[in-house]
């Protein structure tokens, strides 16, 4: 089976992007959507024929799915180490194919109502499909060099679509924060990746991950501090991930990049860009499992759990609802993250492995869906906030039963997607680790509630009034929804363990019929609490928020994260580290090289009365010269 | 062979000729003046081809020949100065040599 043609899959958003890009005068706003949306739409159909091909056709081959890779050398350093750029086919970068088209397709559909009459209507859509490469390029890299590459291209456009409207002061701080810290923690995958190139001598995937190969199998070559130099390695390339995926203590950018539209919090804040970090992990499972019996995998692991929990809590108290969404989706990449740290790696030890990409997948189809409910709702009511919202289910049907579809999914109950994933999930973490299980499963009922919390208050609770009575939002915004609310439903029923696994060869999972109920119970107990605080009007709320105290005020400011480290930064760094750099590069570097030019000005100004103009000094001063010249033949050197 | 007189003072008479035109070049304010000095400097040497030529090996024509080029030269050379001085009292109405200084620094 030839391959080539995989490279449209990328190659067509970035013609897209530059034909958006460099026109984008020139087309009108509307011609620029479809442009969009058709570019897209031919990447997911080559993306659906990629998948039915390999996981249905040709993909295995006695029973194990097979890597497919094409590639050239881009740089040549040895005869080993070198950067090559091409497409890796496998399973989990032709699943991370159709999370990436389907979102960024749903998102191109409903961008085109969400957006309309915004002056950088063609702007926003070349922005998209810059992302939408980039994206598919990180997912089909083939080594460490040009998945950091394109790792970096989805960090630029995250930045410009956070910063979309650049008139705002608080989008262009919130751009340049996800920017700056994505960036800090980018040094540390950059320095992982060296590491791994010095140490292994490649940075080829397949050679990387292979178990029987030397890079492995040589792990405990080098030490450094009582560990191998190669899982200080990967525990750096985890730090570049924990960054992209907001892990703790890197989440503060992803609440602030909340201020971008709501369709690139969709696909870039929930759904594609910041599983990245997932991926990463997942791609190089191999390594984080062998190298050392998995130390970097159980950082990994309770990084994950910290922040599932850490996240979950602080969603309980925002009041803007996006910004719930945004700390419900850094506790589900916790989540992520958990569950490739209690993997296994063999047949059903590798439980873990299939739940976090599994969960990977449904995730990115409901929390795409209630970003884009949400941005329905904000659509109608202009505001962000669950104040003034309020019994919108008369208003907007669509986006109500949308909306609970996907609060039910992300809550945990069956049929629903997220129900099957999350039990795996917590199957992994009981087998591996009981502490990790328990945070799980707090974490999910804890989930449940904050999502019921704002289902509730934006779609029942008080009666708002309303200036402007709102609407349902056009076809272009609820069709987008209603895909998603029946992917949604159905996505769950996939079996994902025959497809994706850590060693490729598929197995056959069961439901564990009591986690899975006490899952349910958690999370039905969570809805059930939403539903006595908020469906009705009443104070149980604020009665149970004062008597947390000053915990509650705490977690209402996100545990005082950010002003730590603005404390940091302008305090102590500007002020004692930066600032005497500052001046004495201003003061000794720039001064030295200032000091020589000023000299040469000023000692110019002295001569140049040398050049009279007057050509008889010109022709004394050459007499004289042959004559002093002539005496010292003369008379010194004796000619 | 001029009799009487020997190659020493010829070449005594030329050099008091040319420092006189270097004095002249240097010194002269006016333009025309400068050029009849570049004219005593190249006579000088002129002479004093001719002369060494004449005592030193009478046979030889080179010298001579030498002459009557440098003397065409300095034809050319002084049509070539006077043009350009011409055009100079043109533009300025001056042929003086501090009126000329305006190309300094």
């Amino acid at each position: 089976m030839n391959l080539s043609f995989t490279i449209l899959i990328p190659l067509i958003p970035l013609s897209v992007f530059l034909i958006l890009g460099i026109l984008s005068q020139e087309i009108k706003p509307a011609v620029s959507g479809y442009i969009g949306v058709f570019g897209l739409f031919v990447s997911t159909i080559l993306s659906y024929f990629t998948a039915y091909q390999y996981f249905f056709v040709f993909g295995k081959l006695e029973g194990v799915y097979q890597t497919f890779t094409q590639k050239t050398v881009w740089m040549n350093f040895t005869d080993t180490l070198h950067i090559d750029m091409g497409v890796l086919i496998d399973p989990i970068s032709v699943m991370m194919l159709i999370v990436v088209s389907t979102i960024s397709l749903m998102v191109h559909i409903y961008s085109r109502g969400y957006m309309k009459g915004d002056d950088g209507y063609t702007r926003f859509f070349s922005y998209l499909s810059l992302f939408t490469f980039s994206m598919y390029g990180l997912v089909l890299a083939t080594n460490l060099f040009q998945i950091y590459i394109f790792w970096e291209l989805v960090g630029v456009s995250s930045f410009l679509l956070i910063g979309h409207y650049y008139t705002k002061p608080s989008a262009v701080a919130a751009a340049k924060k996800a920017f700056i810290v994505t960036r800090f923690a980018d040094l540390g995958f950059l320095i992982g990746i060296l590491i791994i190139g010095f140490y292994t001598s490649t940075y080829d995937f397949e050679t990387l991950n292979n178990p029987e190969g030397s890079a492995i199998l040589n792990w405990a070559s080098g030490s450094f501090m009582g560990l191998s130099i190669l899982t200080w390695a990967l525990i750096l390339i985890f730090i570049g991930g924990a960054g992209k995926s907001a892990m703790f203590p890197l989440h503060i950018w992803l609440s602030d990049a909340m201020e971008g539209p709501t369709p690139v919090s969709a696909l870039i804040h929930a759904a594609t860009m910041v599983v990245a970090g997932v991926y990463l992990v997942a791609r190089l499972f191999p390594m984080y499992y062998f190298v050392e019996d998995g130390f970097a995998l159980n950082v990994v692991a309770f990084v994950g759990a910290f922040s599932s929990l850490f996240a979950a809590v602080i969603a309980v108290t925002q009041t803007d609802i996006k910004r719930v969404l945004a700390f419900s989706t850094m506790s589900q990449l916790g989540y992520m993250m958990l569950a490739l740290g209690v993997s296994g790696y063999d047949g059903h030890e590798g439980v873990g492995y299939m739940a976090s990409m599994f969960h990977l997948f449904t995730h990115a189809m409901f929390k795409a869906l209630l970003f884009l409910g949400a941005g329905s709702v904000i659509h109608a009511v202009h505001s962000n906030f669950l104040k003034d919202m309020g019994g919108l289910r008369k208003y907007m049907p669509i986006t109500n039963i949308t909306f609970l579809i996907a609060a039910l999914a992300i809550a945990g109950v069956p049929p629903f997607a997220g129900f099957w994933s999350k039990d795996e999930i917590l199957v992994a973490a009981f087998e591996h680790n009981k502490l990790i299980y328990f945070i799980g499963i707090f974490v999910a009922g804890l989930t449940a509630f904050y999502m019921f919390r704002i289902y509730f208050g934006i779609f029942w609770g008080k009666e708002t009034k309303y200036k402007h009575a709102p609407h349902e939002s056009p076809v272009s915004m609820t069709f987008p929804l209603m895909v998603l609310a029946f992917l949604s439903i159905v996505v769950g029923f996939i079996p994902f363990s025959e497809f994706i696994t850590a060693d490729k060869a598929g197995f056959e999972a069961h439901l564990n019929y009591p986690l899975a109920a006490a899952a349910v119970g958690v999370g039905l107990i969570g809805v059930g609490l939403a539903y006595l605080f908020y469906k009705k009007e009443n104070d149980l709320a604020e009665r149970f928020s004062e008597a947390f105290g000053s915990f509650y005020v705490w977690t209402f400011h996100k545990f005082y994260f950010d002003e730590i480290y603005l404390f940091i930064t302008k305090k102590i760094l500007f002020q004692r580290v930066s600032w005497p750099i500052a001046k004495f590069d201003k003061k000794y570097v720039d001064g030295t090289m200032e000091g020589i030019g000023n000299k040469t000005v000023f000692i110019s100004h002295k001569i140049k009365g040398l050049q009279s103009g007057k050509f008889q000094d010109y022709a004394f001063a050459l007499v004289s010269g042959v004559v002093v010249l002539a005496l010292v033949f003369i008379y010194f050197l004796n000619y | 062979m001029i009799a009487g007189i020997s190659l020493y003072e010829i070449l005594t008479i030329t050099s008091i000729l040319f420092f006189v035109g270097v004095y002249g070049f240097i010194t002269r304010k006016n333009l025309i003046s400068v050029l009849i000095s570049i004219e005593l400097i190249l006579n000088a040497s002129v002479v004093n081809f001719v002369a060494i030529n004449k005592y030193l090996y009478p046979n030889a024509l080179q010298g001579v020949v030498f002459s009557i080029f440098i003397i065409a030269v300095a034809a050319a050379e002084t049509v070539l100065a006077v043009s350009i001085i011409i055009n100079l009292y043109r533009q300025i109405s001056s042929v003086e040599v501090k009126d000329t200084e305006i190309m300094k620094y």
